[in-house]
């Protein structure tokens, strides 16, 4: 292996020629970037909406649902399996939104304490399914680590469907969406029932927890969903400039996770593009223009220069006045000291950010009055 | 000592220490940090498996400790950073540690018995096998002195540091000025999170060492009135649940985590329906008496 690494560019040419000619690779690297191209367009809105929880929760969720649904129905089809994932999700989803509303318990509480008795249940559930005759959980638990190896052409064909309508749906509404996302209450005020469009958000993104748990497994699915939000919130400061790099963070982290793990044996691809996202999660966030934490110690190094020079400072005179300060009769207060001798004090990063993670949201005038 | 009676023993320790330790999350809003550190213990278990070349050292109980403390670390820092909100910031961390834990096992350790299934989803009905010896002597089931011993910890923490982590947990500000630590025992806190949740993966299973951390947390947030009763309420709430989901596994012949998972929710719901005060049932009466005084 560490031969094949001093080589890079022929093991990067040779193999990956032969890997785009493959039809099975073609199939499943198709179906993780349209998985994770959808991925990339809701997780936007949990992660602004701060739910970005909330998918970890339904994938979780799901088991209990899937395993239902083969105890009842005996096939192992996908379409069946994922309609019953999708009944128990919304109702975890549910009962995760009634207990934070009703009672004092937060939500992200109520979320940990329905995902892991939801996911309780399916194991239990699971071990009486193998006391079943001819039944193995062989298949379902593939739900819970993901087998994208296993996406035929029509599972592809199913999640472009998906992709097609969720993509029409957010251009549709997505005035409503935005105002779900930022500003729940003026939607109100506006006329917009920002309720309906938060159900929606909420409905699309377990919808899309259900279709990935394929690709990358019920643990992992969280992380397709907020790693290339980040990654592109980082890089635009408009709602609609964030959905669409979003979108294609999560396809090339599909594609390169899916390439990754086959060019590599033993790698598994669902935690291959998991990688993958968070990679150029970190990347974003070090590397960002403005934004990045890069650009801002090279902004806070300036800061201090100017400060350093405004304050007339300098590296002259610093040693004399620290050397006074330690002469100093002891009634001199020791933070006085500090101000004199530290000199750059402290620059602070006043309201810079203001702390918030949402983008400035475009501008007034493109979400207002509408209706 | 019987086998039941030894998974009885062991399921009831490991609830009760993760209900302690849930209940410390649970009052600064972070259980899915549980989940969080929960998953992520497999990267250090891996990495420790690693360097110890086997699952029995107590490298792997530091090893995981230690990559508990990292992701909280990791997330806070990102927080920190101010360019990620704060369950973002979990989203993003934990997969990732997840997922590298994963591709190492897969490919590198496949081969032996440390398998992502054993981790997640734990079996309990082995942990009589695995038996303790001292002097020559079979003094019964490893996982009974494991619990113990956590369960030991976890209420030696909270009662030593007791009136520390009421303060800090519901005024941070008080506790400042008092001269805690916040950022000490945060961290000190995190990692008995850790630590417990390493010592009852092979119990119960990562994933519901969730659930005992967020279920009986809750059921007792929602029926006692403070810290001292909600910590005593969550220790018995996740002991019943225990116990009922042992007999039910075994009535039923399924998995006794699933069991125990279900009945923490079961007695969950029903503290969620009937609580005194804050149930739904409670809460719906008083605001229809409410309702007709002011009218």
């Amino acid at each position: 292996m560490t031969a094949a690494l001093g080589f890079m560019p022929r093991l990067a040419t040779g193999p990956l020629i032969a890997l785009m000619s493959d039809y099975t690779f073609r199939t499943v690297a198709l179906g993780a970037a349209l998985i994770g191209l959808m991925s990339g367009v809701v997780g936007c809105f949990s992660v602004l909406r701060r739910e970005a929880l909330l998918a970890d929760g339904a994938s979780h969720a799901a088991l209990p649902g899937v395993v239902t649904a083969y105890l009842v129905t005996g096939s192992r089809d996908t379409a069946v399996l994922l309609a019953g994932a999708a009944v128990s999700s919304v109702l975890a989803a549910a009962a995760t939104v009634l207990i934070s509303r009703r009672t004092r318990i937060k939500f992200e509480s109520a979320l940990a304490v329905a995902m892991s008795v939801f996911f309780g249940l399916g194991l239990a559930l699971i071990s009486c399914a193998q006391h079943l005759p001819g039944a193995s959980k062989a298949g379902l638990s593939r739900f819970i680590y993901g087998e994208a190896s296993s996406m035929l052409m029509r599972d592809v064909l199913a999640a472009a469907v998906l992709v097609l309508v969720l993509t029409a749906f957010v251009c549709v509404f997505f005035r409503h969406f935005k105002l779900a996302a930022f500003d729940p209450e003026y939607a109100a005020s506006a006329g917009l029932r920002s309720g309906a469009a938060g159900g929606a958000l909420t409905a699309m993104t377990v919808a899309v927890t259900i279709l990935g748990i394929q690709a990358v497994g019920a643990v992992l699915m969280s992380a397709l969903l907020i790693a290339p939000a980040v990654a592109a919130r980082q890089w635009t400061r408009s709602l609609a400039g964030m959905t669409a790099l979003a979108a294609v963070f999560g396809a090339v982290s599909g594609v390169a996770g899916t390439a990754y793990s086959s060019l590599r044996d033993g790698v598994p691809t669902g935690p291959a593009i998991v990688v993958a996202a968070s990679v150029i999660a970190g990347v974003s966030l070090l590397a960002a223009p403005g934004r990045g934490i890069a650009a801002k110690l090279v902004r806070r190094r300036r800061l201090r220069r100017r400060v350093l020079a405004a304050t007339e400072i300098n590296s002259d005179t610093r040693p004399q006045i620290a050397e006074a300060a330690e002469k100093a009769p002891p009634g001199v207060s020791s933070a006085e000291r500090d101000i004199h001798t530290d000199g750059s004090a402290a620059p602070q990063e006043a309201g810079e950010d203001a702390g918030t993670s949402a983008p400035e949201d475009g501008g007034g005038e493109d979400n207002a009055g509408g209706a | 000592m019987p086998a039941e009676l030894e998974i009885g023993l062991i399921a009831v320790m490991t609830a009760a220490s993760c209900a302690v330790c849930g209940s410390l999350l649970l009052v600064r809003g972070m259980t899915m940090t549980a989940d969080a550190i929960s998953h992520t213990i497999l990267l250090g278990i891996v990495l420790a498996y690693f360097m110890a070349g086997g699952l029995d050292s107590p490298l792997l109980f530091l090893g995981a400790a230690a990559v508990g403390l990292v992701t909280v670390a990791l997330g806070e820092l990102l927080v920190k950073s101010r360019l990620v909100s704060e369950d973002s910031a979990v989203g993003v961390v934990f997969p990732l540690l997840f997922a590298l834990a994963v591709i190492l096992i897969t490919r590198y350790a496949s081969s032996v018995h440390l398998d992502t299934d054993t981790v997640l989803l734990g079996e309990l009905a082995f942990a009589p096998f695995e038996r303790m010896t001292l002097f020559g002597m079979d003094i019964g089931a490893k996982g009974i002195y494991t619990s113990a011993g956590l369960l030991t910890l976890d209420l030696l923490f909270v009662c030593v540091l007791f009136k520390e982590l009421k303060t800090v947990s519901f005024d941070r500000t008080a506790a400042l000025v008092m001269g805690f630590s916040p950022a000490l025992l945060h961290y000190l806190t995190m990692a008995l999170v850790s630590l417990t949740a390493v010592g009852s993966f092979d119990a119960v299973g990562s994933v519901l060492v969730v659930a005992f951390m967020a279920a009986p947390a809750a059921t007792a947030y929602l029926v006692a009135e403070s810290f001292g009763r909600m910590l005593t309420a969550a220790v018995t709430a996740a002991a019943a649940s225990a116990i009922i989901g042992i007999r039910a596994a075994l009535a039923l012949d399924v998995s006794f985590a699933g069991a125990m998972a279900t009945a923490a929710g079961l007695v969950f719901l029903a503290a969620l329906i009937a609580a005194p005060k804050r149930g739904l049932v409670g809460a719906y009466l008083r605001r229809r008496r409410a309702g007709k005084r002011s009218r």
